[in-house]
């Protein structure tokens, strides 16, 4: 990926790619629907992501659209919201879905954990505080059900509060009866997640996505 | 006759005691000599038994006016062999397999260091070895026809049924390489240079190409069976698993191809690109068929639990004959039977299993483990025996070079192919991952079977096929069955997670699930995830309506997750016997107060409804409960072999579900502080649990005296004690229910297990669930005393 590479005449996607890690075809593919989405526009709108009709059908839609617009995904420590994102968002949101690589050692492989962790954390903790607290995971499992039909919200209620409790038990182990578990911070989340391997699992493939077969 | 006694008591001879010999006396001759001319067709059972019975009255009316008949006294006790020989033997084979196994599993050391397989082809090999010494014909056991239509199904079906769905379809492109393109190599790559090899000798050049090819084709095929066998005692991790057994799954397809391809073209002359052409069509259809006759068979099982809701019983037979059916229509059109197996457990199982009930379901598992367990064994076996009679012709050239092709073409297949697949894959394929992929290439008794097909006339040279093959069984599952364990230690393989899914790990499978779908619905690309989604809706919207029936059909994966894990924890808990501490490192004592936000204060008017019980009156009956139900204990269940889940629906939990819902309803109708509700009564689970094949748990026994039935009557001027004690059940019940509801649920995290007591306080506190559970089995704390005071 050097600078010797043609580069379709866009230096900026050398920068962009510096910063996500993306190859110039996938910057050119993404650049491509990045513009289909934005109606040639320089920028989204949440409007924009409520239009694509694939996307109406998923539960946890508001989520997925509310993280493309939350800085703290834009690498930087940022907070709160904003109301329009750019391309270089776009695409700094999407690097976090991008496969590890072969040869990664110990430590980059923990980072990727952790940035990918991260990304889950944020969008489960609506406020912006720093923890999830059991309203937000009681959210979070509401919404998860919320298009099976069901609307059984006792359920939902009940197995937040498990879950909860897991948390809790793992992150704490020993609590007096009268202590209070304020909520899910990152580091229990971290640890709550030991074993599920995030890093294999939350990738899209970017390989082969070409604008023949880019859908409306 | 004296034959077949004679090996009968040779073949017995390792397991039936000395004595039972003796009994085999030669029969006097009038068995056979004095009824031989009497003997009339219709008289004759079988092929040439002779009717014990029937005798006497056919001699009477003996129609050819044999007068040479002499009365002779009544034959008290006779014996009679050939009557139920064919059972007999097939039940004392059976029974050898069995007693081995049990056998193995006594002696520690040794399952450690071999391999199950290799121990049971040395016994084959034992028996074989008596029974020639004997001076007997070895049976031919591992008959093809047996062997296909009766030994490999019951494996066979074990695997699809329980095939982990998830891991499979992940990784289906990388099976199906290793399974097509790896096998069709193989065999090239064997056949190719074997026939190059036999060209350059003197004794092997009338082998021609075909035979060849056809010879690489039988032994090219990574065998489920020893694949099995060997892998489940290593304990790797998933990913390989899944990968070295979905591939000796999918190569039946192939090999079935490419066997009848040489088979038939084999006398018939060169093979064109035609034949060759046809071939491909051959093997798309023999796959694909396969694939859509196990689909149908699965569907229609599917459809056909739907209405068994009032024969239970009769549930279990539905899938097994199904699926062997599956199995047989397939092999009738010449279809991969392996695969259509495969396909109908897979396809039937999530419909099935919503519709049957617990019981049903505890028998298909039991039943199928069982089966394949004996099926494997005695493969293992009867190789060894056959090993022992096949006639071998031993040729130290073709054999050595065979063992040596078979090794080579495996790795370099297996490096190639990762090679090409590594640049589609997500999470790659390392290379200590391609070693055990290579080196857990094991052949098997299919092979063996294949080559016994052969025709002797077509292929002349088919005794040195046969020892060759057999060679290169022996090889792999003892060599590389033997070793692949340490070796698994030595390269430090990544090895089965062992602990229990979580409900966090569920809720973020189905988030992440969802999160991908969406940002490939964003990114604007058709991947992976769309269509498993789509996939997903279909069946949610139309097939689940079709094949499960009631409301199950509606209930979201995520809540059966979380009841299943909640009727898991409840059993476990009533199971430990409840003052049993579980050995925990870190014993947590987070609760549900834990974690609720804090309450403001209830009102006062309800406290006061709510008498205190003086402190001491607490702990005396806190003692005496608890000395109560330490007198009754259940022992922890333990299962062997196939790791088995505890069953929450063995006999009684249904009872002692009814009357927890009794309880809580009672409770329900007083003051209820609880944050969290318990399992509403029409859960699907709970429905389940009434209608579970046992009739009787239904009647729920209103006056019976074993119940401690609580009379609550706040009005009435009870004695203060009665009230405080219906208090302490109540407050006792209701803590409870939190924690075995929540606490409960907190299953072992991965650093270590935990049991959710507080030291003390939980015993008793789960106690009112055991007192249940513990009067009302009649058992010895039934007449004591200090019962009584608590039956109001």
């Amino acid at each position: 990926m050097g600078a010797l590479q043609s580069l379709h005449g866009r230096p900026e996607y050398l920068d962009l790619a510096e910063k996500t890690g993306f190859s110039f075809e996938q910057i050119r593919v993404l650049h491509e629907r990045f513009k289909q989405l934005s109606h040639n526009e320089e920028t989204l709108r949440r409007s924009h992501f409520n239009e694509i009709p694939d996307l109406a059908c998923n539960p946890i839609r508001a989520q997925i659209i509310e993280a493309f617009f939350d800085r703290r995904n834009y690498h930087q420590n940022g907070e709160g919201t904003v109301e329009e994102i750019g391309f270089e968002e776009f695409l700094v949101v999407m690097s976090h879905f991008r496969p590890p690589s072969l040869h990664m050692t110990e430590e980059q492989r923990e980072n990727v954990r952790r940035e990918k962790l991260r990304f889950v954390f944020n969008m489960h903790d609506t406020d912006n505080d720093g923890t999830i607290t059991l309203e937000e995971y009681r959210h979070v499992v509401e919404e998860l059900l919320s298009r099976s039909g069901a609307l059984e919200k006792e359920t939902a209620k009940s197995i937040a509060d498990a879950a909860m409790l897991e948390v809790a038990s793992i992150s704490m182990g020993h609590m007096e009866p009268d202590e209070f578990y304020e909520g899910i911070t990152f580091e229990h989340f971290l640890k709550l997640l030991d074993g599920f391997e995030i890093e294999s699992r939350m990738n899209i493939r970017f390989l082969n996505m070409d604008t023949s077969t880019l859908c409306k | 006759s004296r034959q077949r006694r004679k090996r009968r008591a040779a073949g017995c001879r390792g397991v039936l005691p000395r004595p039972q010999r003796r009994a085999v006396t030669p029969l006097p001759a009038r068995d056979l000599g004095v009824f031989a001319d009497a003997r009339e067709p219709r008289l004759c059972r079988g092929t040439n038994g002779t009717v014990r019975t029937l005798e006497h009255a056919g001699n009477h009316t003996a129609a050819n006016g044999r007068h040479n008949f002499t009365k002779k006294p009544f034959p008290v006790l006779s014996l009679d062999y050939h009557h139920i020989q064919t059972p007999f033997e097939i039940s004392l084979w059976v029974l050898l397999a069995s007693l081995m196994k049990l056998g193995f599993h006594l002696i520690p050391r040794l399952s450690n260091i071999v391999p199950e397989s290799c121990l049971l082809i040395v016994v084959g090999l034992l028996v074989g070895g008596l029974i020639k010494l004997a001076g007997e014909k070895v049976p031919p056991v591992l008959d093809s026809r047996l062997f296909f239509l009766c030994l490999l199904p019951p494996i066979i079906l074990d695997a699809g049924y329980f095939l982990p769905i998830r891991p499979f379809m992940e990784n289906i492109g990388t099976i199906l390489m290793f399974a097509v393109v790896g096998t069709l190599w193989n065999a090239f790559f064997i056949g190719g240079i074997l026939y190059a090899v036999c060209q350059s000798q003197p004794d092997l050049n009338k082998l021609s190409l075909l035979p060849c090819l056809l010879f690489g084709s039988i032994v090219s095929a990574v065998d489920p069976v020893a694949v099995l066998a060997v892998f489940e005692e290593i304990h790797i991790n998933e990913l390989l698993h899944i990968l070295v057994f979905g591939e000796s799954l999918l190569n039946d397809a192939v090999t079935v191809v490419l066997y009848h391809l040489f088979d038939e073209y084999s006398a018939a002359g060169p093979v064109t690109v035609l034949d060759a052409f046809l071939g491909v069509i051959s093997f798309l259809v023999v796959a694909l068929g396969g694939v859509l006759v196990g689909a149908i068979y699965g569907f229609l099982s599917a459809f056909t639990s739907r209405f068994t809701s009032h024969t239970r019983v009769i549930e279990p037979l539905f899938v097994f004959v199904y699926s062997y059916m599956a199995y047989l229509s397939a092999e009738m059109f010449h279809l991969s039977g392996i695969m259509a197996l495969i396909s109908c457990g897979a396809v039937m199982r999530p419909y099935v299993e919503a519709n049957i009930s617990h019981k049903s379901h505890t028998t298909i598992k039991y039943f199928l483990k069982m089966w394949s367990s004996v099926s494997e064994t005695l493969i293992f076996i009867f190789l060894g025996v056959a090993t022992v009679d096949g006639p071998h012709s031993w040729n130290w050239i073709f054999v050595t070079v065979t063992v040596i092709l078979c090794l080579v073409a495996r790795v370099i297949g297996v490096i190639g192919l990762t090679y090409i697949i590594n640049n589609f894959r997500i999470v790659k394929l390392t290379t200590k991952d391609q070693f055990i992929i290579a080196y857990g290439g094991l052949r098997g008794a299919i092979a063996f079977s294949l080559g016994f097909l052969l025709d002797d006339g077509r292929f002349p040279m088919r005794e040195m096929f046969l020892t060759a093959i057999i060679t290169v069984i022996f090889f792999t599952v003892f060599v590389q069955g033997m070793t692949i364990k340490p070796l698994v230690e030595l390269l430090a393989v990544k090895k089965k997670q062992e602990a229990k899914r979580t409900i966090n790990e569920e809720i973020h499978t189905q988030f992440l699930d969802h999160l991908l779908t969406g940002i490939e619905d964003i990114c604007g690309h058709y991947g992976h995830h769309h269509w498993k989604d789509k996939l997903n809706r279909f069946n949610k919207k139309y097939v689940k309506k079709c094949l499960i029936v009631g409301e199950r059909s509606k209930e979201p994966q995520l809540i059966a997750f979380y009841h299943k894990m909640e009727m898991k924890q409840a059993i476990e808990l009533v199971e430990s016997g409840g003052g049993v501490k579980m050995p925990s490192a870190v014993p947590s004592t987070v609760s549900m107060q834990n974690i609720q936000p804090k309450k403001p204060p209830p009102a006062k008017s309800a406290e006061r409804s709510l008498p205190q019980l003086p402190k001491g009156r607490e702990e005396e009956i806190r003692k005496i409960l608890r000395s109560n139900l330490q007198k009754t204990r259940q022992r922890l269940r333990s299962y062997n072999r196939h790791t088995l889940v505890v069953d929450p629906y063995e006999d009684g939990f249904g009872d002692l579900l009814i009357k927890k819902q009794k309880m809580i309803e009672l409770e329900k109708k007083m003051n209820n502080y609880l944050t969290v509700p318990a399992a509403p009564p029409d859960s699907p689970t709970m429905c389940r649990a009434r209608l579970a094949s046992d009739p009787q748990a239904y009647s729920v026994k209103q006056s019976s005296d074993s119940v401690p039935t609580i009379q609550v009557d706040l009005a009435s001027p009870q004695s203060p004690d009665s009230v405080n004690v219906m208090d302490e059940f109540r407050r006792a019940k209701q803590q409870q229910e939190e924690e075995e509801e929540y606490q409960g649920l907190m299953m072992k995290p991965p650093q270590g297990p935990s049991g959710p007591n507080k030291p003390g306080e939980a015993d008793t506190t789960r106690d009112p669930q055991k007192l249940t559970r513990c009067l009302s089995d009649p058992g010895p704390s039934a007449d004591e005393d200090e019962d009584e005071p608590f039956l109001s």
